[in-house]
């Protein structure tokens, strides 16, 4: 009797799992999904609650808008430009420190990894982080996304213990008697055998770049400098959705609310779609790079 | 690059000059390829993170923008008496607390129990499908996010705004309530990262000995019970740790997504520390003044960090340092 309540139970605890686990997945993807339906049917029956589950009405009138949009398009090219230069200036930075810091023989690893510690914890703050800005002249230029936060600690941290773990010391040994330099070392020995941390570290620096907006709102005034994400703030938040400046509400009432939103479903897709196209192929190294990382903290 | 191979090469001539401790002055020469490849980042490092801790004194002088950033005169703590006396002090810091208690009540379980579930699944299959949905929203930008809410949740043309009308809850625009401000706000914050933040609780359950399960299973422990006895106590010291780190950011709510989520009709229960000084700083230029504010915020910070870090130190013998 025991063993059929037993399984009993565990055939309801399985039911209850499913159940539990259907919810969820259904929370976190129908808004996403609502999102891309939404964007592509006729915006009157998306905003009376006609659309739920399939598209309606099929409409393109979001994305030619946004197509023909110029703010949109510099913005793209200009987040491309700062996520890639960005990125690769990130790596160029961290690699090398972190292979370093892995390196048991070098006597001031201790003190420098502290120094850098340190700055996860405390830092100056905004305001005098915005006036060493400004007295760099780094205000106002393409260069405050790429150099000043380019080495983030956390990920150099995941990057040496990554190196500590798979780069046995013998190996380094080994080639050094062969007169090898700890700089061909580098390049020779460790980046190939480091793709997975790369690609892990890469795309964290990647999609930081990809969503940062902060940098620019504190410190970018022009217009031809602004990021992507800067942009989708003034159609999906202030409402600027018509690159003509009218606006909501503008010539003769046609362009309302509803036709705005069709347009902001659609930049929600465009500008996100990188990510999303990128995800499903790297999500494997995303969870990678956090064992990684948890191994020591 | 032969003196290298000599000292890590030949033990018995090495052992002669090794007697000598190496020290950071005398193996400078041998390592300066190290030197090298780590410079760039201490320099990163030293200008855009500790130049500004030098410029904290900011908060304790005037700014003059001839002088410079430590030129003004001193002032002592007269800007940090300004904040606190100012009306505003009470609302910022009741905000403030208020929108990270709630984020840290709420939001803190979350990827614990989403951990426990995920780590329940047994199909390979199932449980892959699953993670890269629950972790695919972090990586949506916070302006999209914000830009989603506004849309779904707008009261004439948003969906949830239609379901809202139509089962009789009224004309209610969620994002403009001081109400429903924190509700929207936690919750989107858990469906955002929730599914990110149970990786590091499914690494340490993915550490339990397989031994355990086999046990318990012998002493007929059900389902439930290997959850309640097994996997949850294995993640007890991370749990410890990320709250005690969670603690230290009690008044830190993040910027960002406040900052964009506020509108004038629930600034009342928006204008947080940060916001407040974005907005006395980088718009209105009382540099001094927002310095102050932002050491006050760190300083609160800290002070809590360390208390909770004794609390759980006192009960459960975990600490951060």
């Amino acid at each position: 009797m025991g063993l059929t309540q037993k399984s009993g139970s565990e055939i309801l605890f399985s039911i209850f799992l499913f159940l539990v686990c259907t919810i969820i997945f259904l929370i976190i993807v129908y808004p996403l999904y609502f999102i891309i339906i939404a964007s592509i049917s006729d915006s009157t029956l998306v905003s009376t609650g006609k659309v739920f589950l399939i598209p309606k009405g099929i409409s393109l009138f979001g994305y030619s808008e946004i197509f023909q949009d110029s703010r949109i398009w510099t913005g793209y090219r200009n987040t491309v430009f700062y996520t890639a230069l960005g990125t690769f200036v990130n790596l160029l930075f961290t690699l090398p420190a972190a292979y370093v810091l892995s390196r048991k023989e070098f006597k001031a690893r201790r003190i420098i990894m502290l120094l850098f510690v340190i700055t996860m914890f405390f830092n100056g703050g905004l305001i005098p982080t915005y006036l060493l800005m400004k007295g760099l002249h780094l205000t106002n230029t393409m260069w405050v996304f790429i150099i000043p936060f380019c080495v983030n600690v956390f990920y150099l941290i995941i990057a040496r213990t990554f190196f500590e773990t798979s780069l046995p010391s013998e190996l380094y040994e080994a080639a050094a008697i062969d007169g090898c330099s700890h700089f061909k070392f580098f390049a020779l020995v460790a980046m190939p055998l480091s793709k997975a941390l790369i690609s892990v570290i890469g795309l964290y620096y990647l999609v930081g770049h990809w969503n940062d907006f902060f940098t620019a709102l504190i410190y970018i005034r022009s217009n031809e400098l602004q990021p992507l994400q800067i942009v989708l703030r003034d159609i999906l938040l202030s409402n600027q959705v018509f690159a003509s400046g009218a606006g909501v509400g503008g010539d003769s009432g046609g362009y309302a609310q509803r036709y705005a939103d069709q347009i902001k479903y659609g930049v929600i897709i465009v500008s996100t779609l990188p990510i999303l196209v990128l995800y499903p192929f790297l999500q494997k190294y995303f969870e990678k790079g956090v064992m990684i990382g948890s191994v020591k903290g | 690059m032969s003196s290298q191979t000599i000292e890590i090469g030949s033990n018995s001539e090495a052992g002669v000059r090794l007697s000598k401790k190496p020290t950071v002055l005398n193996t400078f020469k041998r390592d300066y390829q190290l030197w090298i490849m780590i410079l760039p980042a201490i320099a990163v490092i030293v200008i855009f993170s500790y130049l500004p801790m030098y410029g904290i004194q900011l908060a304790f002088r005037d700014f003059d923008f001839s002088k410079g950033l430590t030129g003004g005169a001193w002032r002592g703590l007269y800007y940090f008496d300004q904040f606190i006396n100012s009306y505003l002090f009470i609302d910022l810091m009741k905000n403030t607390f208020f929108i990270s208690l709630a984020t840290i009540v709420i939001g803190f379980p979350a990827p614990i129990l989403l951990a426990l579930i995920l780590n329940q699944i047994r199909r390979k299959k199932m449980k892959q499908i699953m993670q890269t949905t629950v972790y695919l929203p972090h990586f949506i930008s916070i302006i999209v996010l914000v830009g989603m809410l506004n849309v779904l949740l707008s009261p004439e043309t948003g969906i949830v705004g239609y379901i809202m009308k139509s089962i009789g809850l009224g004309h209610i625009n969620l994002l403009a309530s001081t109400n429903t401000f924190i509700p929207v706000y936690v919750l989107s914050d858990i469906w955002q990262h929730c599914g990110w933040n149970s990786i590091i609780y499914l690494a340490a359950l993915s550490t339990v000995d397989p031994l355990l399960y086999d046990s318990a299973k012998i002493d007929g422990a059900s389902r439930w019970q290997t959850v309640r006895y097994v996997d949850f106590p294995a993640i007890v010291p991370t749990i410890i740790i990320l709250f005690v780190l969670s603690m230290g950011g009690i008044l830190s709510t993040g910027f960002e997504k406040i900052f964009l989520m506020q509108n004038s009709l629930n600034l009342p229960v928006t204008e947080v520390i940060a916001t407040y000084v974005y907005k006395i700083g980088i718009v209105s230029n009382q540099f001094s003044y927002a310095a102050a504010i932002g050491l006050f915020n760190t300083v609160i910070n800290f002070i809590f960090l360390f208390a909770v870090n004794a609390i759980a130190k006192r009960a459960s013998n975990m600490s951060l340092f």
